[in-house]
């Protein structure tokens, strides 16, 4: 199944979807990517820093944020540009509930070379966490 | 601290290649809960046109961001690390990163200015196979914050 440019819009919405992140989530993503920075697995420096509490890598964010755009269009590899801005912390509490982003998106322009400019909205809290968050997808 | 502008421009070459390993894509793929085959799966990768699975759109981030340490880290640009936080980043892709892929990374400092007592600075990874094939760029911006006093 792909998402043909035909068939899209601007406008076009893609189905909306929520990713809970926990600690657990925070550790897994630092081993795999490298980034070990204190203020995303402990609770006693992040405090000391200024934080609330942990908080997730924004590149864990963004990682997330984009699944919306991978799992709508199925070839991730479709996927040719991607940006973001870190415009508020996902603070992740020690508890079983985690962090939870309601991530939308839609279709805002229509390109040439059959690509499309998606604009994804991630929101935390009711609260947007990434600002001009674009990617530009080309379809078959 | 304000940051020395006179990096603005200055070109940091690649260093050691890194090898694309399967398994870590998958364990990056793992690590943020997606289960989307082209990552899991040669197969499926394979039916989608790729000689094996490909990485996730942030994957780039694990190459580009070490090699942006070598500019990050060097003492006459008079960056405090402890005080930096991730504004902006972006990547652009000539094509997805692939299992397999010998890649290596050039960094430029594509920008650095002040506003409001804080310094930013834009790295620009650009990333390609050791032959030289585009595979894409990565761009970052760091906020070092300014002091509190």
């Amino acid at each position: 199944m792909s998402i043909s440019f035909d068939d899209v819009t601007v406008g076009t919405e893609l189905p909306a979807a929520e990713y809970t992140l926990n600690r657990l989530t925070l550790v897994k993503y630092a081993g795999a990517s490298g980034d070990f920075n204190t203020i995303h697995w402990n609770e006693r420096f992040a405090r000391e820093v200024g934080l609330p509490n942990v908080i997730a890598h924004g590149m864990l964010t963004m990682a997330e944020a984009v699944r919306i755009v991978t799992d709508w269009v199925g070839d991730p590899g479709a996927v040719v540009d991607y940006g973001v801005r870190f415009t508020r912390p996902v603070v992740v509490a020690d508890d079983d509930e985690g962090a939870m982003l309601a991530v939308s998106a839609k279709v805002t322009e229509l390109l040439d070379d059959r690509c499309v400019k998606i604009a994804i909205t991630c929101k935390f809290q009711d609260q947007t966490v990434l600002g001009r968050a674009q990617a530009i997808v080309r379809l078959v | 601290m304000a940051l020395n502008p006179e990096f603005i421009g200055r070109t940091y070459p690649a260093g050691p290649s890194y090898l694309v390993g399967r398994e870590k894509i998958r364990e990056f793929a793992r690590a943020v809960g997606d289960s989307n085959p082209a990552y899991l799966d040669p197969e499926a990768a394979r039916a989608l046109g790729y000689v094996d699975v490909i990485a996730p759109p942030t994957f780039a981030i694990v190459l580009s961001l070490d090699a942006a340490n070598a500019a990050l880290f060097d003492p006459e640009l008079g960056l405090d690390y402890s005080r930096v936080v991730h504004g902006e980043q972006s990547f652009a892709y000539t094509r997805p990163i692939c299992a397999g892929d010998e890649l290596i990374v050039t960094t430029v400092i594509e920008n650095i200015r002040s506003m409001a007592g804080n310094d930013m600075i834009t790295t620009k990874g650009i990333i390609t196979t050791v032959d030289g094939e585009p595979v894409a760029t990565a761009t970052s911006m760091l906020v070092a914050r300014g002091e509190d006093e």
